[in-house]
C-alpha cells in the first residue's frame, strides 16, 4: 500500500464541491415556485416513470437534480423520515424545515465524510394554511440550506432560468400564470436555442394543492398538462397580439403626430389639418404595412434574381 | 466508500446504538445504525421492526399478565359493532359510536371507522387503544408503499399486509388483547367493493355481499342477511347498514344506537371509484333519522317477505 500525498482540507473539499458542481451542471433545471393556490413544481423529465419531483408528505414535495439514484435515495430517506415522524407525533408534527434540516445534516456528513459527494440538488417545499405559511427550501450537495423566497430554480442552469423566473414572478399569481412562468424560465437556457419545443410528454409537473385536504400533491399530467400548456399558449398569443396592438397604435399615434405638426406648421391657423388626419387614422395599418412590403419586396427582388421559386417580385 | 453506506452516520432522535432488535441494548460489536438512508424494501412496518420494533403495535410484550386474568382486561375500552355492505361499484362501512369497558359505557362517540388510503377503508372491533395503533400503523404503512414505489398495492396485497399485521399482534392476542379489523376496498379492475374479515391471528378471509365484526355482529348480519339486495345503489346499502347497525344496538348491550339527544350518529364511509368518502354528520343524520322514524312505527324495522316473490 502506498502512502497517499498529502492533500490540505481546503484543496480537498474545493476538489469535492468542484465535482459535485460539474455533476449537476449537466443537468437540466427545475424550477419551484409560489402561486395562489399552492406550490408549483416543473422540471423537464423524459421520463414518467422516473420522478424528479415527489410527494413527501401531506403538504411537503420534495424536488431534485442531479444523479438519480443518489437523490432517489434521498427521496425514500425523507419519506421514511416524514412518516416515522408522523406516526411517532402527529401528522402535523412534519414540517418541510425538520426535513430540510435533516436533508442538510445527511448530505453535510456525505459531503465531508465520503470521497465521493453526492451530486444532487434538492428543494423542499410546504404549504401552508395561508399562502405567507408557504415554504420553499432549498439544500445543496455540501448541506448548505437556504430559505427561498417565492421562486427556486436549481440544478444545470440556474442562473439563467432563475433571472428570467425573477422577472416573470410576483405574489398570487394564477396556476396557468405561474406555469408560464416555469415554462419560459425553463425554455431560457444560454446555449442558444431560445425556445426547446414544449412538450407535455417532456415535461414533469406537480402541485401542492391548498384547496385539497389531507395528501394535497398531485402530479398534472396527460390531459390536465395539455390544457395547462394550451391556455399558456393562448395567453402568451394573446399578449403578443395585444403589444403588437399597442405598438401600432403607438405608431400611429406617433405618425398622427407628425402629420399634425407638419400639417400645423404647413397653415397654422387652420385646425382643419388635424381633422384631416383624423380620417386617414383606420386606413393607417394599411399604410403601415406599405413600408414593410416594399421592403420585403425588395429583398424579393435582390434574392429573387437567382432563386426561381421565389415569388416573382409585385409589380408596385 | 463513505461511512454513510457502512451506517455510521447519525440517526434521528439520538439512536445510535447497534441491533436495532435490541433497541437501548447497544452493546459491545453491535453495529450502527444505517439510519434513513438505503432503504431496499418499501415497508414501513418492516422498517420499523428493523429500526425501532418498539414502536409496532402488539410488539410491546404486556408482562405478567397471565392469559385469561379478565378484569383488566374487561376493564379496557373495547370498540364494537361494524357492519359493511358491497354495493353497485363500490363498498359502504359503518360503524356504531359505542366504547364499553365490562357493563359500562366507556365512549359515546368513539370513532371506528377510518380512511386506510385513498379507495380503501378500515374498522376495528376489540381492544380500543390497540385496535387505534393497528390501524396508525396500517395508514401509514399503505401510504409509505405507495410513496416509495411511486403506484399504490394491490387491494389483494393491502388486505394481505393487514393480515401480517394482526399477527404481529400475536403476544398480545394470547394475553387477550385482541384487535378484529374489518377490511374494504375499492377493486378497480373488477370495478366493484370487495370485504376482507379477520380473525385475532390474521387471514384474510373475502367475503361476499356483506359482513359485520363486533360483539352486535350477529345481530347486524341477522339484519342484512334480510335487507340486502346485490347491486344495490349506495344509498340503499348507506341505509341497509344503519338498519343493521340498529338492530345490533336492539340487541346488544354494547353496540349504541343513534344518540338522537346528543346528536351522535353511526359513522359512514363509501369506497367507490371516486375513493374514500366519509359522509358529513348531517348526511348519516340523516340515514339515521330515517331509520329512526320508521321504527317509531314499526319498532322491528322493515320486515322481508315470507314467501320467494315468483
Amino acid at each position: 500500500m502506498s502512502m497517499p500525498f498529502y492533500v490540505s482540507p481546503e484543496q480537498s473539499m474545493r476538489d469535492k464541491a468542484d465535482y459535485a458542481r460539474k455533476g449537476i451542471a449537466r443537468g437540466r433545471s427545475c424550477v419551484a415556485l409560489k402561486y395562489a393556490g399552492g406550490i408549483l413544481m416543473v422540471a423537464p423529465n423524459p421520463s414518467s416513470a422516473l420522478h424528479k419531483i415527489s410527494e413527501l408528505y401531506d403538504r411537503i414535495a420534495f424536488a431534485a437534480v442531479g444523479r438519480y439514484n443518489e437523490y432517489e435515495n434521498l427521496r425514500k430517506a425523507g419519506v421514511t423520515y416524514a412518516d416515522i415522524t408522523g406516526y411517532q407525533f402527529d401528522r402535523r408534527d412534519v414540517t418541510a424545515r425538520g426535513i430540510a434540516n435533516w436533508y442538510a445534516q445527511t448530505l453535510g456528513t456525505i459531503f465531508t465524510e465520503s470521497n465521493k459527494p453526492f451530486e444532487v440538488e434538492i428543494v423542499v417545499a410546504e404549504i401552508g394554511r395561508q399562502a405567507t405559511d408557504d415554504q420553499i427550501y432549498r439544500i445543496t450537495f455540501d448541506g448548505s440550506v437556504s430559505d427561498e423566497p417565492g421562486f427556486v430554480a436549481f440544478g444545470g442552469q440556474a442562473d439563467q432560468v432563475s433571472a428570467v423566473l425573477k422577472e416573470r414572478y410576483r405574489d398570487s399569481l394564477s396556476l396557468a400564470e405561474a406555469f408560464a412562468a416555469a415554462l419560459a424560465a425553463l425554455a431560457a437556457p444560454s446555449n442558444g436555442e431560445q425556445r426547446p419545443d414544449v412538450v407535455a410528454a417532456q415535461l414533469e409537473v406537480a402541485v401542492l394543492d391548498r384547496a385539497r385536504d389531507h395528501r394535497t400533491f398531485r402530479r398534472i399530467r396527460a390531459a390536465r398538462l395539455e390544457e395547462l400548456i394550451g391556455e399558456v399558449r393562448a395567453a402568451e398569443q394573446k399578449a403578443a397580439e395585444q403589444k403588437a396592438a399597442e405598438q401600432a397604435a403607438e405608431q400611429k399615434a406617433a405618425e398622427a403626430a407628425e402629420a399634425a405638426e407638419a400639417a400645423e406648421a404647413a397653415d397654422s391657423p387652420e385646425e382643419t389639418p388635424a381633422d384631416a388626419s383624423a380620417p386617414d387614422e383606420p386606413a393607417d395599418p394599411a399604410g403601415a404595412a406599405p413600408p414593410i412590403g416594399p421592403d420585403a419586396a425588395d429583398s424579393d427582388r435582390g434574392s429573387g434574381q437567382g432563386n426561381g421559386d421565389q415569388t416573382p417580385p409585385s409589380p408596385l | 466508500m463513505g461511512s454513510y453506506l457502512d451506517g455510521s452516520q447519525p440517526a434521528p432522535f439520538g439512536r445510535a446504538d447497534g441491533d436495532s432488535r435490541l433497541r437501548g441494548a447497544g452493546g459491545p460489536g453491535s453495529k450502527p445504525s444505517a439510519g434513513f438512508m438505503d432503504r431496499q424494501g418499501s415497508s414501513f412496518a418492516d422498517f420499523l421492526a428493523a429500526y425501532s420494533p418498539g414502536l409496532l403495535p402488539g410488539r410491546t410484550p404486556v408482562p405478567g399478565i397471565p392469559a385469561g386474568d379478565g378484569q383488566v382486561l374487561r376493564d379496557l375500552p373495547h370498540a364494537t359493532t361494524i357492519v359493511a355492505a358491497a354495493c353497485e361499484h363500490g363498498v359502504v362501512l359503518a360503524g356504531d359510536r359505542r366504547a364499553t369497558s365490562g357493563s359500562m359505557i366507556s365512549k359515546r362517540d368513539v370513532d371506528k371507522v377510518f380512511r386506510s388510503d385513498e379507495y380503501s377503508a378500515i374498522g376495528y372491533s376489540g381492544t380500543g387503544s390497540l385496535g387505534m395503533d393497528v390501524i396508525r400503523a396500517f395508514q401509514v404503512e399503505l401510504e409509505h408503499y405507495e410513496k416509495m414505489e411511486g403506484r399504490p398495492l394491490s387491494l389483494e396485497g393491502k388486505a394481505n399486509r393487514l393480515a401480517w399485521m394482526i399477527r404481529g399482534n400475536l403476544p398480545a392476542a394470547m394475553q387477550g388483547f385482541i384487535v378484529v379489523p374489518l377490511f374494504v376496498g375499492y377493486d378497480e379492475d373488477a370495478d366493484r367493493g370487495r370485504i376482507f374479515s379477520y380473525d385475532p391471528l390474521g387471514g384474510p378471509y373475502e367475503e361476499h355481499r356483506f359482513y359485520s365484526i363486533g360483539s352486535g355482529s350477529v345481530f347486524a348480519r341477522g339484519s342484512l342477511k334480510k335487507l340486502y339486495a346485490d347491486d344495490m345503489p349506495v344509498r340503499d346499502a348507506v341505509l341497509a347498514c344503519v338498519q343493521a347497525l340498529y338492530d345490533a344496538a336492539d340487541d346488544d348491550s354494547a353496540t349504541g344506537g343513534p344518540d338522537l339527544t346528543r346528536r351522535i350518529f353511526p359513522v359512514i364511509a363509501t369506497v367507490t371509484a371516486d375513493g374514500y368518502r366519509r359522509l358529513s354528520e348531517a348526511e348519516s343524520e340523516d340515514y339515521a333519522e330515517q331509520v329512526v322514524q320508521a321504527r317509531m312505527s314499526e319498532p322491528d324495522g322493515p320486515s322481508a317477505p315470507l314467501r320467494a316473490a315468483g
